[in-house]
């Protein structure tokens, strides 16, 4: 038996300078960035306050650098991808040979879903979500940590694929029977199906995380017909993730069965049935696009009301539409699939369904509009992102429906129409979404505004990139173009594909500007202080404290009489002004200690998955018993929380009381 | 107005692109009907789409804060009448559409025979690693990567996969069907004209996926019966053997026919049985495909 497995030197890619070239990059990279924090003598302070840290703020700060890491990451695979297509036409294969282009396009789909899309939303709930319900931390701070760091060890093991081994080259969804031992006898869909499941339980931790604290730990007097819309949107979300994400575990657990065991749940072979896969996939997978974007049109609600400088119209239309949406979403996945020959009846049931998603996002479109009706929608950066929204989603909305038409889909299932919608519903919604977000809470996370010009640059670089790039594909999918085509013989979609391609350098335009952006805000951090920490004149209990909020969030926890309390709170203290402030009595406050566990068992994780991806046995068991021990010693340690002294919060918030004007 | 423009080059563009070739230039009833279906859907949505994504701009422009002509409503956040004016827009819309998906996913179920005075010509297909390999089950022979049938006559296809799962499409005759080994799905095509047609696999199968694209000729009945007499005269006996040979990964394959089929073959291969002397051939091939 080798000791190390099936790792040999020849796992290392020597022979592709690409891959050689990005991983080398990208390991000095992440060695000049340890070498200049050692140096530096920064690493205690990040072991102690960031790494082991269980404070909700930080965690969710922590999600949404990762996530932007891998945002890079996955516009490199894209720009790879378009350059491919935009030369690779009549004999040209492109400078990208299948087995790479493969990879590029499963990791790109992989690395944008689960290591982009959700930290992003993720990050952002973890950030808000107590603040805005105006308590202290989630209800179980430690799992929290627990989570992060279980996605941080599924991003390690999905990157280390670039460099040793392979990454899947089966697309994102890995339907068997490619991804089966028979047709992928490689190291990549090993690879894919290990990450997934380590962050897959980092994200349902999260789930159960978030579900209770919403349902649990609101301020007092926070009804549920108080609570704020992205909390509401983020309880559907996390509804949606302890439903379907076991059911995506039990998936690959049943591949890695096939792959490893020698089972037979999804072979060609001894009653296999792959189609069963491509059913269970999707039922996690439709559900899925709603966990990211439901998220998202809450930051649009938050967004629009705020900046319009009135409520949200229609809140209970708005909370109805998205349980709506929670429930509906678990009743479509099968228009993924009705080129598989189902019944007429099932595909005109199954189709009807899908469109009927589209009521409640329709009413959330009006809703919206209608909040900035009357309103005074003042064009902050955060307003853009979502009037870019709201005018590219309706028709991606379209085109959405158009597919859930069966005999259209017939036609267009799998094209780059397919890709262009779905582009189309995802970048709008999502990632212009937490763009929105971002650039809205980041005086609170951070303390000081995100300078204006280059924001502007960069959406208008992402708007017109973002059509430009992928309008073309619904043309060239109507032509018949396929997705994943390495090459093609059709010349005239070649023009369609070099604009496209153009898009996508202005898309990479726009992420240099907010990179320069981050870079000039940062800068002159000094002249974009936020120091009333409610720099938006907001309406939501976040902005009721400190930017960035002590460690304790509230000194007093908030007393909620209606929605929109911070708002209502600052007109009653309008009428009230001039009377003298009351001195407040503070009492102590016990905050979760942090904790090294999430740390040290994404270690033993990330040890674990690549013993397993590589059949190093002695290593899994190593890993396997490590996380075991670190958890055992976590369980019977003594002290959980510390305490606040009454005396430190007053010297807060009488140093903060005395910069509020 | 920049997405009016879009849509104007967009529109134009689609009706350009659909001058030569794909969905949108159908040769058959079945596109030609889809097409139709895709049009009237679009056109419903688009009478909501267009207004709301107009009003979104001209609300958020005239409720600019700079604008001292627009009223401040600080408190306007619910009426009945619009809430249930925003509910049935979308709700009537579904209901058009719905009804269009309904009706039609009946009458374009693919494995509803054609209505026709001619004969069906029944074609047996299977996706093979990284070629099309069709049986012409009456005629007795067959034909790898070429697929030649008579026009203004119902093809009945009969769709499996060797393993790995494709997708038979030729989008100017009508929609695809997933090719899954084990299993047999059902689509009927007509070329309503003579002419050379794209047929395509739509469903990501491996490194030689590009490659697997496969000329549509649809010509008269007698160049068809034509066609089938020099197929008959030249090329290799379709049995287990040459199939097992065939089944082989190969990519870009060149087209060429076969001058007869073994009786059944296509049934074996659904049933992954080749031959009582030899159970294992039909799993060799992908076990072939893994050492590659």
């Amino acid at each position: 038996m080798n000791l190390l497995g099936k790792l040999t030197w020849s796992a290392i890619p020597f022979d592709q300078p690409i891959v050689m070239g990005a991983s080398g990059g990208v390991i000095l990279g992440i060695g000049a960035v340890l070498a200049w924090v050692t140096l530096k003598g920064y690493v205690p302070y990040l072991w102690r306050e960031w790494l082991t840290s269980v404070d909700h703020k930080r965690i969710g700060v922590m999600y949404l650098v990762l996530a932007l890491l891998m945002l890079l990451r996955g516009f490199s695979d894209a720009i790879m991808m378009r350059t491919q297509q935009a030369v690779a036409a009549g004999d040209a294969q492109g400078y990208l040979p299948p087995e790479h282009y493969d990879q590029i396009f499963s990791a790109h789909g992989t690395i944008m879903i689960f290591f982009v899309g959700m930290p992003l939303v993720i990050g952002l709930m973890n950030f808000v979500v107590p603040l805005q319900l105006g308590i202290r931390d989630v209800a179980f701070p430690t799992l929290n940590s627990v989570s992060l760091w279980l996605t941080a060890s599924g991003i390690l093991l999905t990157n280390l694929s670039l460099a040793i081994g392979e990454f899947a080259r089966t697309g994102w969804v890995a339907y068997p029977p490619l991804s089966e031992l028979q047709f992928s006898p490689g190291v990549g869909v090993d690879y894919y199906l290990w990450s997934l499941q380590i962050s897959g339980i980092g994200t349902l931790l999260t789930g159960i995380n978030f579900v209770t604290t919403i349902l649990k730990m609101r301020a007092p007097g926070m009804g549920y017909r108080r609570m704020p819309v992205f909390c509401w949107t983020a309880l559907a979300s996390n509804l949606m993730i302890v439903a379907v994400f076991p059911v995506l575990t039990a998936t690959f657990a049943m591949l890695l069965l096939d792959r490893y065991l020698g089972f037979h749940f999804f072979t060609i072979d001894a009653g296999g049935n792959a189609m069963m896969y491509v059913n269970l996939f999707w039922v996690w997978g439709h559900p899925e696009v709603y966990i990211l974007a439901l998220p998202a049109y809450g930051i649009f609600s938050e967004v629009s009301a705020t900046f319009s400088g009135k409520p949200l119209f229609g809140y209970r239309s708005m909370v109805a539409a998205t349980m709506a949406i929670c429930i509906l979403s678990m009743l479509v996945w099968l228009h993924h699939f009705f080129t598989m020959g189902a019944s007429a009846n099932v595909n005109a049931v199954f189709g009807i369904a899908s469109m009927i998603i589209g009521v409640p996002t329709g009413v959330k479109v009006f809703n919206w509009m209608f909040t900035m009706y009357g309103g005074r929608v003042r064009f902050e950066v955060p307003v853009l992102w979502t009037i870019g929204f709201m005018v590219t989603f309706v028709f991606g909305g379209l085109t959405g429906v158009l597919l859930a038409v069966p005999p259209v889909d017939w036609q267009v299932h799998n094209s780059l129409f397919l890709v262009a919608h779905f582009h189309h519903v995802i970048i709008p919604s999502v990632v212009f979404g937490v763009f929105a977000g971002i650039i809205y809470w980041f005086p609170k996370a951070f303390g000081f505004k995100l300078e204006d010009r280059w924001g502007r640059r960069a959406f208008w670089c992402w708007f017109i990139g973002f059509h430009l790039a992928f309008m073309p594909l619904y043309v060239v999918g109507l032509m018949g173009m396929t997705r994943r085509l390495q090459h093609y013989d059709v010349l005239s979609w070649q023009p369609w594909l070099l604009v496209a391609e153009a898009g996508a350098v202005l898309i990479f335009v726009g992420i240099a500007c907010q990179v320069m952006s981050l870079v000039v805000s940062i800068r002159g951090r000094e002249a974009l202080r936020d120091v009333t920490g409610d720099p938006w004149n907001g309406r939501t209990l976040e902005w009721s404290t400190a930017s960035p909020p002590p460690a304790w969030n509230f000194a007093v926890l908030p007393r909620v009489t209606g929605l929109d309390g911070f708002w209502a709170a600052k007109q009653r203290a309008h009428a009230t002004q001039g009377e003298p402030a009351q001195a407040r009595a503070y009492a102590p406050i016990e905050m979760p200690k942090n904790s090294p566990i999430g740390f040290v068992n994404a270690f033993f994780a990330v040890v674990t998955g690549f013993a397993l991806i590589w059949h190093i046995w002695w290593m899994a068991a190593v890993g396997l018993a490590g996380a075991f021990a670190a958890l055992l010693v976590f369980a019977f340690r003594d002290e959980e929380e510390v305490e606040i002294p009454a005396v430190q919060i007053a010297q807060f918030e009488a140093q903060h009381a005395e910069v509020t004007p | 107005m920049r997405y009016l423009l879009l849509a104007i080059i967009l529109l134009g563009a689609a009706t350009l692109g659909g001058c030569s070739e794909g969905v949108l230039d159908p040769k058959g009833p079945i596109a030609a009907a889809e097409r139709q279906i895709m049009f009237n859907s679009t056109g419903i949505m688009l009478a909501i789409c267009i207004p709301t994504m107009l009003a979104t701009l001209g609300v958020a422009w005239w409720f600019r804060a700079s604008n001292t002509r627009a009223r401040y409503m600080p408190e306007f956040a619910y009426s009945g009448r619009l809430e249930l004016l925003v509910w049935s827009i979308p709700i009537m819309t579904v209901i058009l559409v719905g009804g269009v998906a309904w009706v039609s996913s009946y009458d374009l179920d693919p494995p509803k025979p054609l209505a026709s005075a001619v004969k069906p010509v029944r074609v047996q297909v299977v996706a093979l690693d990284w070629k099309w390999l069709f049986i012409y089950p009456d005629e007795g022979v067959a034909s790898v990567n070429h697929l030649t049938v008579p026009a203004a006559t119902p093809i009945s296809f009969e769709i499996t996969s060797s393993g790995v799962m494709n997708s038979f499409f030729v989008p100017q005759l009508g929609g695809q069907i997933y090719a899954m080994s084990g299993m047999v799905t059902r689509l009927h095509l007509l070329a309503d004209h003579a002419g050379t047609y794209r047929g395509i696999s739509a469903n990501y199968s491996g490194a030689g996926f590009s490659d697997m694209h496969f000329a549509v000729d649809a010509v008269s009945s007698e160049q068809f019966a034509g066609w089938v007499t020099a197929a008959r005269n030249s090329g290799q006996l379709l049995d287990a053997q040459t199939y097992a040979e065939l089944a082989k990964p190969s990519q870009a394959v060149a087209p060429f026919t076969y001058r007869a089929v073994a009786p059944g073959l296509f049934g074996s291969i659904v049933t992954a049985e080749m031959s009582a002397d030899d159970p294992s051939l039909c799993i060799s091939t992908a076990s072939l495909r893994a050492e590659r």
